[in-house]
């Protein structure tokens, strides 16, 4: 499949405009890399991407096709602070259950230990809630992957188990990703290609 | 060198309730020693809810009224009290905190980075040194009347940082103040940890990016699970064979640009009586998962395993 960004412009007030003219495109056996200043407006074309802001100009097309706002969205965004996108009512069962219901081999590659469903947000740290995130975001029918920084506030250990997950479950289900990030030594080691952003940005 | 910020033995637990009126107490820092001194930076390296935080809200004295502290902060060898605490904070000691949550949502940022002044005059030399400091990290004068919400992450941090860095504090404590910066601020950033260091001043760094640690502290601890594991030199940390415990290998290893190792395992979330590291460790004795070892002196490398506890019980 190909996800594919044409002529994005955006500006969240009329004094200043944060993205123009943009376009990209990836496919599902990829790693894309993206690496910009921050300000510069890279999570917000993770948003457009993934359907979470809708009043832009351009197109976001899956294989030419616009995407459907009805049911799941096919392009799942993983943000950096998980304890920001769950319900700190909600046990982590429920928060995870609400995407679906994965499977004991996934939640075992993941590394998430059964007694931690039975807890509150607050009572995990940020690498435990993350893994959770990813995984709530790996609905079957995912399609592409957003990863906006979604290893920046963890240590270097649990760094790399997440991504060894998280791309040995992408490579086998044919899900592309998107990966932001600031490290570049991570993107060199993770990704296909990297896109520089303000390369692509026409500001 | 004079000691600045001394440690002993610090302990912090929350009383927690559990299913209606029991109560349980939960400990998230444990017998943690560490000092500063001036001219030093001193690095506190851990994965994410490790308890690094707390360390910090402890010797601001901003932790939540359900904790409990054991043990002795010193600050320039006087005991710090609550008193003392919130004396200093804000003017010796000063804070970069974590989260960018700790911004004021109703208050335009520059006004933040301000802060609490006497009279007009000490406003306008403050904002004249805002004006500054916002310049150096690329925040330009339309930045100044923004409010919190329509800053990036990015943005936020650096606002953060300004605050406490326009008070020229003694004692800085750096809360996680890299994480979401493009490489020019980080490099920015360090370079003003740096400056402090070489003023005389003294810096505790939390982080848990490594080579931000590596460069600017001169000594680095590790953290893991609440207990201080090892305190090494830097120089030792530029390669996995000179630093002792497992973890702190294992750490080393798993960075991208040294070869971003896979290491299975993840911290225990409930009390354990032994060692932290038993269920994950490569080198463990059977001793470890029944008796906590102490952080001990091996040959100017402070650690806390028995394998080298009883390296230097025979020496």
């Amino acid at each position: 499949m190909n996800l594919k960004a044409s002529n994005i412009s955006f500006s969240y007030t009329k004094k200043r405009q944060i993205l123009n003219d943009v376009s990209l495109s990836l496919n599902s056996n990829e790693i894309i890399g993206l690496m910009g200043d921050s300000g510069s407006g890279k999570s917000t074309l993770c948003k457009i991407l993934s359907g979470h802001i809708s009043h832009y100009s351009g197109e976001v097309t899956l294989d030419g096709n616009k995407i459907q706002d009805k049911g799941f969205y096919p392009v799942q965004l993983i943000y950096q602070h998980p304890e920001k996108t769950m319900n700190p009512k909600w046990k982590m069962e429920k928060v995870l259950n609400e995407s679906w219901n994965p499977p004991q081999d996934l939640k075992k590659s993941f590394g998430l230990k059964d007694s931690w469903l039975t807890r509150w947000p607050s009572e995990l740290s940020g690498g435990e809630l993350q893994r959770f995130s990813i995984l709530r975001a790996l609905n079957p029918n995912t399609k592409f992957i957003i990863a906006d920084e979604i290893s920046t506030m963890l240590d270097a250990v649990t760094q790399v188990q997440i991504w060894e997950a998280l791309i040995n479950h992408c490579k086998a289900n044919n899900i592309g990703i998107l990966a932001v990030s600031h490290d570049e030594e991570l993107l060199n080691v993770l990704c296909d290609d990297i896109l520089k952003f303000d390369e692509i940005n026409n500001l | 060198m004079a000691k600045l910020l001394e440690v002993n033995n610090l302990s912090i637990s929350f009383t927690q309730y559990v299913q209606g009126l029991n109560r349980h107490d939960l400990k998230v820092i444990s017998d943690l020693t560490i000092d500063v001194a001036e001219s030093e930076i001193v690095a506190i390296l851990g994965s994410s809810g490790s308890g690094k935080s707390l360390l910090a809200h402890s010797i601001l004295g901003i932790l939540p009224y359900n904790s409990h502290v054991e043990g002795e902060i010193k600050y320039r060898g006087n005991v710090l009290n609550q008193e003392l605490k919130e004396k200093l904070r804000g003017n010796e000691i000063c804070l970069i905190p974590q989260s960018v949550n700790f911004l004021d949502p109703l208050m335009k940022v520059s006004e933040q980075a301000i802060g609490e002044c006497k009279d007009e005059k000490e406003h306008a030399e403050k904002k004249i040194k805002q004006r500054e400091i916002f310049a150096k990290y690329g925040l330009d004068e339309s930045v100044d009347d923004l409010y919190p919400f329509e800053l990036s992450g990015g943005m936020a941090r650096k606002v953060l940082l300004s605050t406490a860095l326009i008070e020229d504090p003694n004692l800085l404590i750096a809360d996680e103040p890299t994480p979401g910066l493009d490489k020019k601020s980080v490099d920015e950033t360090i370079e003003d940890i740096k400056n402090l260091k070489e003023n005389g001043k003294g810096v505790l760094l939390i982080t848990h990016e490594i080579d931000v640690a590596l460069k600017t502290a001169d000594r680095i601890a590790i953290f893991y699970s609440g207990y201080v594991i090892e305190i090494n030199t830097v120089e030792n940390f530029k390669n996995a064979d000179n630093v002792l415990h497992p973890y702190t290998k294992a750490l080393i290893n798993s960075l991208p640009k040294n070869g971003f190792k896979l290491t299975e395992g993840v911290q225990p979330l409930d009390v354990v009586d032994g060692c932290p590291y038993y269920e994950n460790c490569p080198i463990r004795l059977d001793k470890c998962e029944n008796n906590k070892p102490k952080l001990v002196d091996h040959n100017g490398v402070m650690i806390r395993c028995f394998n080298f506890e009883e390296a230097s019980d025979e020496s």
